[in-house]
């Protein structure tokens, strides 16, 4: 299904969150993710569903003031 | 004694981590000036954000997660719910901002995102300004420390409204105040810290000084000379000149 991943059209075939950070390559990273602009806790992404359109944020630390 | 959530910093300096010339003079930078406390925010993640990361922890300071750039209560709050599970800590530094050219906090909008915040567990150090009405709001939705700015993000111009500052000091002696933002200089710095401030936050008076671990290190001496100065109890000025030197005993020269 087609998704957007940081503003960018990705296609997974992952079902759900959890599965879909891991076919993108994020597997053990420290990140943070959001869905659709809601808060998608680490504990519940194996259980969130993807729907074709979903806005996936991906976040990492970075620099700040 | 006031500290921050239950927490006494070694130094009362907050260093930013943004716009160094390069990771390895941040680095230096952050030993350089003793800062117990580094500020950090969270990004679309393009590829450096996990070495950066790396970096950040082997500084072996607090990290403070911002939530820089949000200008909506509902942006700003889940991005601390983010950062709150990206850096394992609940303090958040909150920023809502009102205003594009000055940067200004949206006042109406930090007390909302404070009060929800606050009931969520989180550990808030508001971006706010010298108000000292919106200083009683933030108090009231559970901030036990309060930051105000000095002048604009960025800007260097230092303390623009010390009477306000000042003031804040005199009206909440048991809330935690860091002046955050628009300090150039290490003699203001110091000077917030004469006034009974509890610390300051800064980024760019460092990252963008010509030699950063050079102005890290002065600030780091600042913020130690301004604390010491207000443990010392500085004298009360006067208009009139009064001569330190006895008079008694002054030969007749004429």
């Amino acid at each position: 299904m087609r998704i957007t991943v940081n503003d960018e059209p990705r296609e997974v075939s992952a079902a759900t969150l959890a599965e879909a950070l891991d076919e993108l390559g994020f597997g053990a990273a420290r990140i943070a993710t959001a869905v659709n602009g809601g808060f998608v806790p680490a504990t519940a992404r194996a259980g969130h569903r993807l729907a074709e359109g979903d806005r996936l944020e991906v976040l990492a630390p970075m620099q700040g003031g | 004694m006031r500290d921050f959530y239950g927490v006494a910093l070694d130094c009362p300096l907050m260093l930013g981590t943004a716009q160094y010339p390069s990771p390895a003079i941040m680095e230096r930078a952050f030993r350089a000036s003793g800062a117990s406390v580094a500020t950090v925010s969270l990004r679309r993640e393009a590829g450096g954000g996990q070495e950066f990361w790396r970096l950040v922890e082997s500084l072996g300071v607090r990290v403070l997660p911002n939530t820089a750039g949000c200008h909506s209560v509902k942006e700003a709050v889940t991005t601390a719910r983010m950062a709150r599970e990206v850096f394992a800590t609940s303090w958040i530094k909150l920023e809502v901002i009102g205003h594009a050219d000055t940067l200004q906090p949206d006042p109406f909008g930090l007390v909302e995102a404070a009060r929800i915040l606050c009931a969520e567990g989180f550990e808030v150090f508001p971006y706010c300004t010298e108000d000292l009405v919106l200083a009683e709001r933030l108090v009231d939705a559970g901030c036990r420390v309060l930051m105000p700015w000095g002048a604009p993000i960025g800007t260097g111009l230092g303390l623009v409204n010390p009477y306000g500052l000042r003031a804040l000091r005199a009206q909440f002696p048991e809330v935690a105040l860091v002046v955050d933002a628009g300090l150039g200089l290490p003699s203001q710095a110091a000077a917030a810290m004469e006034m009974g401030y509890d610390g300051v936050l800064l980024n760019t008076a460092v990252a963008k000084a010509a030699d950063p671990v050079e102005m890290a290190r002065a600030f780091g001496l600042a913020v130690q000379a301004g604390a010491a100065a207000h443990g010392a109890g500085p004298m009360p000025p006067r208009e009139m000149a009064a001569p330190s030197t006895p008079l008694i005993g002054k030969a007749w020269l004429e």
